[in-house]
């Protein structure tokens, strides 16, 4: 029984048929950012049905999460992605990123204490001429927060807080 | 620029509707090709249009699918949505408001390499614009220009995008090449070449964004109106990603050649209050440092003339320094980026970026640099150099051994 093909068949089937019959293995990623839609997270077992699927061993599709950095085997359902990188810096991402963590009472790479969020500091997301900015990533999405003021900032988290309370997911 | 060959949604809104690209010549040159001419005709165009990749390399467009043998099939084309460069967000704006020039692009190529499945590839972190992709692909397989027989011309064209997931490395085209096939994302040992064993071990073009979106304005004007722009070895536009101590970073549309002041100081605007400017990464982070002075300001933007700065032009993603820059900082911050972003298949770059990053961590803390940490530092990315098994570890090296050959004072020990 896969789990994974039950609870999303149309998606699994579309996901499959985007690439050649002979060529399943190649559904591997889009098949992960599906099984991680829902918690943020990617299960032992979500990796065993994966692997069903695509014609893979278990630890081969397990090394594919650990490689690749959008894909998590643990944490919380937001991460808060700063870019630190040389373009942000130099345009004070470093000091926003500092400043954010204080007000929001958290170390960088630690989550909240209500298990809601973290926040993390990451590599180049092509929003240099945008800097200070940041990405969240969570329930199945990916959005973008440009030319960013801690203030601005610690609202979104406080919003992305409020949405992890309620329990709702868009 | 009077009128913009690649952003065009800057002077036309809505620009990311078929409708409105379409009212304004989109899809002109694909209908052209396809009931017009042969692929070896839209080959020979692109050839002598001189257009070079516009995703670092700069090497001829039309030469590369030449490279590909009529005696394997299928062939496959896949446009490298990979944008990670620190700097570089160029092909994000195409992406976002242009998307159809971009795929007009890439179905021009798959026409002329006979490809019936083609691929894009997008950096994970690009979600939102996977998405509208998607839509836009669904629209054109609506309107008939993408599925089978398209306007009736027997030809038959499926894209399928793929998302990434957080991995520089799968900018490299035959890294790339792994991720699509549910591989980790390192680089192959070449030969044999994409060309040849690309995807799936078939023959494979692999073309940035920005290199297809110039497509369809080339096929549709000519390849002589391509070369009425930019200079004589480096035909055409390109977009510039400005960025760094500058006071309006962002994208500019120029022809090649153009100076690094008129963008700095013109577009850019210069310097901000009180700052002078330093040092110039014309390539990101993998770039060679320029030390400002009148002579660099006056150089063309071209790929020879970076080139003979003894430095490259890469994506074009110009970081600008100014005098507030400490190199050491600068180096701790790109070290740490290779570093992070090192796939890990070779020695060289695993280990080298990963002491190199130890170097400069203790360069830049107060109290933490020992004595000769620099002379090691320059000797560990000497060592590197033309030992790595992609470009990845040599542009790693790139910004360290130049800054200390460029500005020894600020390496000195005190």
């Amino acid at each position: 029984m896969n789990a994974l093909l039950e609870r999303y068949p149309d998606e699994v089937k579309a996901i499959l048929a985007r690439y050649p019959q002979e060529q399943k293995r190649s559904a591997v990623m889009p098949l992960l950012y599906l099984a991680q839609r829902e918690r943020g997270v990617i299960t032992v077992k979500d990796m065993a049905e994966i692997g069903e699927l695509t014609g893979m061993e278990i630890t081969e599709v397990g090394s594919i999460v650990g490689f690749y950095t959008l894909y998590h085997d643990s944490g919380p359902r937001f991460r808060v992605q700063v870019c630190t990188d040389l373009p942000c810096a130099l345009r004070g991402a470093d000091e926003f990123l500092k400043r954010l963590c204080e007000n929001i009472g958290v170390r960088v790479g630690e989550p909240t204490a209500d298990g809601s969020l973290v926040i993390e500091e990451v590599t180049c997301l092509a929003g240099c001429h945008h800097a200070p900015m940041f990405q969240v990533q969570g329930d199945g999405e990916i959005t973008y927060h440009e030319d960013q003021t801690v203030e601005s900032a610690t609202e979104t988290i406080a919003e992305l807080r409020r949405r992890a309370a309620g329990g709702q997911h868009e | 620029m009077s009128e913009y060959v690649l952003l065009r949604h800057r002077q036309i809104p809505n620009l990311n509707r078929l409708e409105v690209y379409q009212a304004n010549g989109g899809f002109g040159a694909f209908r052209k090709v396809l009931t017009e001419m042969q692929p070896a005709d839209v080959l020979n165009e692109v050839k002598t249009s001189g257009l070079r990749g516009r995703g670092g390399a700069g090497f001829p467009t039309g030469m590369k699918w030449s490279f590909l043998p009529n005696t394997l099939w299928p062939h496959y084309v896949v446009a490298n949505g990979d944008e990670s460069e620190p700097g570089t967000f160029k092909d994000r704006e195409i992406l976002e408001n242009n998307p159809f020039q971009f795929l007009e692009g890439l179905m021009i190529a798959s026409y002329a390499v006979q490809a019936n499945l083609s691929f894009v590839y997008l950096r994970g972190e690009f979600w939102q614009i996977g998405k509208q992709l998607e839509r836009c692909i669904a629209t054109l397989e609506r309107a008939g220009l993408l599925g089978e027989n398209i306007l009736g011309t027997g030809y038959s064209l499926r894209l399928v995008v793929h998302m990434g997931a957080g991995a520089y490395i799968c900018g490299e085209e035959t890294a790339l090449l792994e991720s699509i096939e549910g591989k980790l994302g390192q680089p192959r040992l070449r030969p044999p070449f994409p060309a040849v064993a690309g995807l799936y071990n078939r023959p494979t073009v692999i073309n940035n964004v920005e290199t297809l979106t110039n497509l369809p304005p080339i096929l549709a004007n000519g390849a002589g109106w391509y070369r009425s722009l930019g200079t004589e070895k480096s035909p055409g536009v390109k977009i510039f990603s400005l960025s760094g101590c500058v006071r309006r970073p962002g994208n500019y549309e120029l022809p090649l050649g153009s100076t690094f002041r008129h963008l700095i100081e013109e577009l850019g605007g210069g310097a901000l209050e009180g700052r002078r400017l330093k040092a110039i990464m014309p390539a990101g982070a993998s770039s060679s440092l320029l030390r400002v002075d009148d002579r660099v300001l006056d150089t063309p933007m071209d790929y020879e003339s970076v080139a003979a700065l003894g430095s490259q032009l890469g994506s074009a993603s110009v970081i600008v320094l100014d005098d507030s820059v400490d190199l050491k900082w600068l180096l701790n911050k790109t070290v740490h980026f290779f570093k992070h972003e090192s796939c890990g298949k070779c020695t060289p770059c695993r280990e080298g970026t990963y002491w190199m990053s130890h170097l400069t961590e203790r360069l830049v803390l107060p109290g933490k640099a020992q004595a000769g940490d620099a002379e090691l530092l320059l000797a560990v990315a000497r060592q590197m150099q033309g030992k790595c098994l992609c470009a990845l570890g040599e542009f790693s090296t790139m910004a360290v051994t130049t800054a200390m050959q460029l500005f020894p004072e600020e390496f000195a020990e005190r």
